[in-house]
């Protein structure tokens, strides 16, 4: 019975990793934009949101609605102002920029908040939890998962509903085009990026109240964010949880027989279905 | 009624090569206008300069009293100037109704609740109703053209600017496509149309323009300039 409990968390896991990989997915399934910096953002949020809980004496929740909408306006002015410049026929200078962007956050942090590891505090919600025959499982988890999920239906709605979805759609398809139908590529663009940082911003509540974080753990968060993201196969979001859900179950499987094997494990499970399935379990594109 | 659109003296090189030499002509509101010429005469960058996509080197082109000559073509789209494609570009990962429902909402600065009507009236004159639904990487050649046509339609244009849209149709594939241009021609909208299927084109336009190396050669009733010597000789290469 061990073993559904296991499994179970990391399913649940596997939430987390969706999360982080999210907003990733967003970001290249629109404007084809690898950012390197995606892991950075999501600890720079998690800091934000540490700075409103511990200055403003604010519940999390409360702390990462008021962070979101400033992160919002931040993936805007970022886009607008950086990295709208870098796309065209070249994949290199969005990927240098972003690392360049990558190491300037790494460091704006450490000079701002020093190296310390830091936990955002949930007080009791921390260790509570709920039982279901064999198994039980934190609330903070099945929170996780259920943000994961919320986030998902969430953009799906946005993308296949909403007027601006429509626009990220055909502008993602052909921008040109898009732009003689009176669609402004840059805006378009920018606003997908704040969408992206606000999908960040619930991803840093979850990483910043479940683990410990410092300046350096970005660049490990877009490790799994990538794989996830792989896994589903690119423009896929129920590709993408599924694709966190392996990692996820992966990792808790590995560190069930032997704890040093969990990071190990979920890479190797990557690698696994890049072997079976190179495509993604859930490729959408063609091209 | 006044002309609609209005070019003076408009030339565009690409380096030695003159792709519009000193183009004018009125074009006069609610009049259907043919573009006839071989490859490579400059016709469909003549379209790029009226939507502005091109900057001429020289000139001026005046649309609805105003000199748009640098104005951008987003700007224009908006002013109503609608474009189809000689390649149709649908967006292929949106549904035939989406695709429309992009250009209506956002070649007119509308909201989508106010469009739905005007796109469901495109969706059926244009015969695409029954595809409504489906993705557009999924058409067929003939349902493409339409798309495109209908995607043009959606912004409400008061100048439709129709590029090739006929070729690679069978003849009955054509007809039905006439038909449809026909219809919204007799609506009062303003056309210009590129055609090498010049059956086609002389069943609508009232008035037809002939390019050759970017310069004018002839404009005037259809039926004159297909008579006349110049014409038959560059165009259609017959010795006369």
């Amino acid at each position: 019975m061990i073993w559904i409990d296991t499994i179970v968390q990391g399913v649940l896991l596997g939430g987390l990793y969706a999360l982080f990989a999210a907003g990733l997915s967003l970001v290249f399934g629109i404007m084809r934009l690898v950012n390197l910096a995606h892991g950075d953002l999501i600890v720079m949020a998690a800091y934000l949101i540490l700075v409103v809980v511990s200055v403003l004496g604010l519940n999390p929740f409360v702390a990462a609605v008021i962070a979101a909408p400033i992160m919002f306006v931040f993936g805007w002015i970022l886009q607008k102002g950086v990295l709208n410049r870098t796309l065209g026929e070249d994949i290199l200078p969005p990927l240098l920029v972003t690392f360049g962007l990558s190491v300037v956050i790494q460091n704006a942090l450490l000079e701002g908040f020093s190296a310390d590891s830091q936990r955002i505090s949930m007080g009791p919600l921390e260790t509570a939890s709920v039982s279901a025959g064999p198994v039980t499982v934190g609330l903070l988890p099945l929170l996780t998962f259920a943000s994961a999920i919320l986030v998902i239906v969430g953009l799906n709605w946005i993308f296949y509903r909403t007027s601006i979805g429509r626009a990220y759609r055909a502008t993602s398809d052909d921008p040109v085009t898009a732009s003689l139908m009176g669609i402004r590529p840059d805006r378009v663009f920018a606003s997908a990026m704040g969408l992206a940082l606000i999908v960040v911003t619930i991803a840093a509540l979850y990483l910043g109240t479940r683990s410990n974080f410092d300046p350096y753990v970005g660049p490990a968060r877009l490790i799994y964010a990538f794989e996830a993201v792989i896994i589903g196969g690119l423009g896929s979001l129920w590709g993408t949880l599924a694709g966190g859900v392996i990692i996820g179950v992966a990792q808790t499987v590995g560190a069930s027989i032997n704890p040093e094997w969990q990071i190990l494990a979920g890479h190797v499970a990557f690698l696994v279905v890049l072997l079976i399935r190179p495509r993604g379990l859930f490729p959408r594109a063609v091209d | 009624m006044g002309a609609i659109l209005s070019l003076h003296d408009v030339s565009k090189s690409f380096g030695a090569l003159k792709v519009a030499d000193a183009i004018s002509f009125d074009l006069p509101e609610g009049q259907a206008l043919g573009i006839i010429g071989p490859n490579g005469a400059g016709k469909s960058t003549l379209f790029n300069l009226i939507t502005g996509n091109l900057a001429p080197d020289a000139g001026r082109i005046e649309y609805l009293g105003r000199d748009v000559t640098r104005v951008p073509p987003m700007q224009r789209c908006l002013a109503g100037m609608g474009r189809s494609f000689q390649i149709p570009q649908p967006f292929t990962g949106l549904t035939v109704f989406e695709n429309l429902l992009v250009a209506a909402t956002h070649g007119q600065d509308r909201r989508e609740s106010d469009v739905v009507d005007q796109v469901a009236q495109v969706l059926e004159r244009t015969e695409l109703m029954s595809v409504a639904n489906k993705p557009a990487g999924g058409l067929s050649l003939l349902q493409r053209k339409r798309l495109e046509l209908a995607r043009a339609m959606a912004t409400q244009p008061k100048l439709l600017l129709l590029d090739e849209i006929a070729g690679g149709l069978t003849d009955a594939e054509c007809t039905a496509l006439i038909e449809t241009i026909r219809a919204l021609h007799s609506d009062g909208v303003t056309i210009i149309w590129i055609e090498h299927v010049l059956h086609a084109l002389t069943a609508v336009v009232e008035r037809l323009l002939v390019l050759d190396f970017g310069r004018v050669i002839g404009i005037g009733d259809p039926s004159e300039i297909m008579e006349s010597r110049e014409v038959k000789e560059i165009y259609l290469g017959i010795e006369v």
